[in-house]
């Protein structure tokens, strides 16, 4: 018997006999496979890449944004990440250093380079968009177990994987979400797909993960994010380049300092 | 004054455009700029304008080896202005060294560096000196030659400053506007012997913690800001004269992300020959994100400023209610408003202050900005420019 079928029956055994313990199980089964997938990807240590942001809108007109992503994996805490942007080229040089954290608010800083300025942004900026974009700041700070509670909801094939379909339900209140459906497949626990729901509850975006790369024979990275805005009808494309994994970054490249002189 | 500096614009103009290639080592960028100022009241002094058109260039040129860790920064600035000769100047913004190793910093050269939190004053801020004929508003600052040591520690971010030599303010000449045509720079008066030559230094240490970032800061040597005393000039008229004093400044600056808000505070302690004072500047920022559904985000600021002297400061900002709000609507031309209101409650004066803002293309930016300035009291400082209500247009050219 497959697995779906599986579960399938005891979807209907729990929802006769006993609800309660099948709510905490799904939640467990759910949360078991975020903790799964985040440990699987562990020791990943630092990352940098080239970001290429095509940003699409209702009437097909694009435009192109480029920056550069660097990030720091972090012990016993949220990874750190530093963005600098290269176009438009009134921006170049601008930069945000933001640091995750999975049971507090995370730390974000912009530098002006016209002012000379490092700037704190608000923390409960989630919902801001991103650069113009249709990526808001909470989609694009790292992955943190803590952050959500978790529903596991079916087994589903997408792009031919067997995938886990799994609730998420943030648990800041600035999130601009009030949840998200995530679909991460069951070979090599990679996200394939994400639904958005606003806090209205009505689908937002869909983000989809494509020309996945296996980097250090086990840290998947998809080379192409595309979300789909379905009640502006704009879209962003995010593309990686020369995407690299421990190549020795450390902590005073993730300081305010740094922030500072990021060109 | 003129012709000596056709050559450095020339060089700014063209040259950073001209090199401008990207590369690890070696990268120029920059932007060209072209503003128009429009008056549409009577000038005070007969010597003004009622436009004034000026054409600025800002190349960048920077080099970098040892993986990084070693950086040199070029950055010149020049900006012909077809009246006013003080606002024909060139000056080197970025001149620089920087050095990393693992948990400290050097920094020697000309640079700018910025302290604060606060958005319509920077009281804090105060290595470098205003280059007030850029604009009005202080924001554009001149090179500051310096030995800078920063050290990254645990409890924060501490930097030394050696300060050799001083920059003094620049002033709109006689035909500027917005400006005050008696003020004359030729004859600054110092409180120290040692004049320009003064070694100031600062030492600042900075730090976040949580939702809190927190900066405490001090400052000994001349004076940033000059007070304007009048004098006699060698044709016997009566002219003003800025005089930089002596002064030791105790700076705290404090943010706290709490909640919906972001509370923003910044407080001094001026030390001087003449009468120390305490001065604030706070407030609160507040900002809506994604509003009506769309990609907009709008904050609203209000702040509030006091400075002990009272109304015999030469400073505006001594009982000023400040209230301001921003529109950044994300768009792909990121299009931005920013309207900011100042009420001076013991002169009852005003002034208005709209920028909007938006990209044209890749390379283009175009900025409308206007300023309406409304003074009835003598004693009030902004009274000499009750007459300067403006629009600025501005197209830059960035590469």
């Amino acid at each position: 018997m497959n697995s779906l079928n599986k579960s399938f029956i005891f979807v209907l055994f729990a929802s006769l006999i006993a609800l309660p313990t099948f709510a905490e199980d799904t939640e467990n089964k759910g949360l078991e496979i975020a903790k799964a997938s985040k440990a699987k990807d562990a020791g990943w240590g630092d990352s940098q890449a080239e970001l290429e942001m095509t940003l699409r809108n209702q009437h097909g007109q694009t435009s192109i944004r480029k920056m550069r992503l660097k990030s720091l994996e972090q012990e016993n805490d949220g990874d750190k990440s530093l963005t600098v942007f290269d176009s438009p080229r009134d921006v170049k040089g601008t930069a945000f250093l933001s640091f995750s954290h999975p049971n507090a608010n995370d730390d974000q800083w912009l530098y002006l380079p016209a002012l000379k300025e490092v700037k704190r942004i608000s923390s409960r900026n989630k919902s801001g968009s991103f650069m113009g974009s249709e990526f808001s700041f909470e989609d694009l700070t790292s992955f943190e177990v803590e952050k959500y509670d978790y529903n596991y909801l079916r087994d589903e094939i997408i792009d031919g994987e067997l995938s886990w379909v799994i609730e998420q339900f943030p648990r800041d209140k600035n999130s601009g979400y009030k949840r998200r459906i995530v679909w991460i497949d069951q070979s090599e626990y990679r996200t394939r797909k994400v639904d958005f729901y606003d806090r209205k509850n009505s689908l937002l975006k869909t983000l989809s993960f494509s020309n996945y790369k296996k980097y250090a024979e086990k840290h998947w990275r998809a080379k192409k994010m595309e979300m789909i805005n379905h009640q502006s009808g704009k879209s962003t494309l995010l593309t990686y380049s020369d995407f690299e994994i421990n190549k020795g970054l450390n902590e005073k490249e993730f300081n305010k300092n740094a922030l500072k002189r990021a060109r | 004054m003129k012709k000596s500096i056709f050559h450095p614009t020339m060089f700014c103009l063209l040259v950073g455009h001209f090199f401008s290639v990207q590369a690890n080592e070696f990268e120029v960028r920059g932007n060209i700029e072209l503003q128009g100022r429009f008056f549409y009241e009577d000038a005070l002094y007969n010597s003004q304008h009622d436009n004034q058109i000026s054409l600025a260039a800002v190349p960048e040129f920077y080099w970098s080896w040892n993986d990084g860790n070693d950086s040199f920064e070029f950055v010149p600035s020049a900006r012909v202005d077809q009246h006013d000769s003080e606002r024909t100047h060139v000056d080197i913004r970025e001149l620089s060294w920087v050095h990393v190793g693992d948990d400290w910093e050097t920094r020697v050269g000309i640079r700018r560096d910025f302290w604060g939190v606060t958005e319509f004053q920077h009281l804090v801020d105060i290595i470098n000196q205003s280059d007030s004929v850029e604009d009005v508003d202080n924001e554009d600052k001149l090179g500051q030659p310096m030995i800078n040591v920063s050290l990254v520690k645990e409890w924060g971010i501490v930097d030394f400053y050696i300060l050799p030599y001083f920059r003094e303010r620049t002033f709109a000449g006689a035909e500027g506007r917005p400006g005050i045509p008696l003020v004359n720079t030729d004859n600054p008066l110092y409180e120290s012997s040692k004049e320009q030559e003064h070694i100031d230094w600062a030492v600042r240490w900075f730090h976040s913690i949580d939702d809190f970032d927190v900066a405490l800061s001090w400052f000994d040597g001349t004076s940033r800001a000059p007070d304007l005393i009048p004098t006699i000039s060698s044709q016997d008229s009566f002219q003003l004269s800025p005089y930089y004093k002596q002064i030791s400044q105790l700076g705290i600056e404090l943010q706290a992300n709490l909640e919906d808000a972001m509370w923003k505070l910044e407080v001094i302690h001026n030390d001087n020959s003449d009468k120390d004072y305490w001065a604030l500047q706070g407030g609160i920022e507040y900002s809506q994100y994604g509003i009506l559904d769309s990609n907009a985000d709008l904050g609203w600021i209000v702040e509030y400023a006091w400075d002990e002297r009272g109304k015999e400061s030469f400073s505006n900002f001594q009982n000023d209610l400040f209230l301001g709000t921003r529109l950044a609507i994300n768009d792909v031309d990121s299009s931005e408003l920013l309207f900011g209101f100042g009420y001076d409650l013991d002169f009852d004066s005003t002034s208005v202050l709209l920028e909007a803002s938006r990209r044209f293309g890749e390379n283009i930016k175009v900025a409308i900005d206007a300023r309406f300035f409304e003074s009835d009291e003598q004693q009030d400082p902004l009274y000499l420019f009750r007459r300067d209500d403006h629009i600025q247009l501005t197209a830059q050219y960035y590469y």
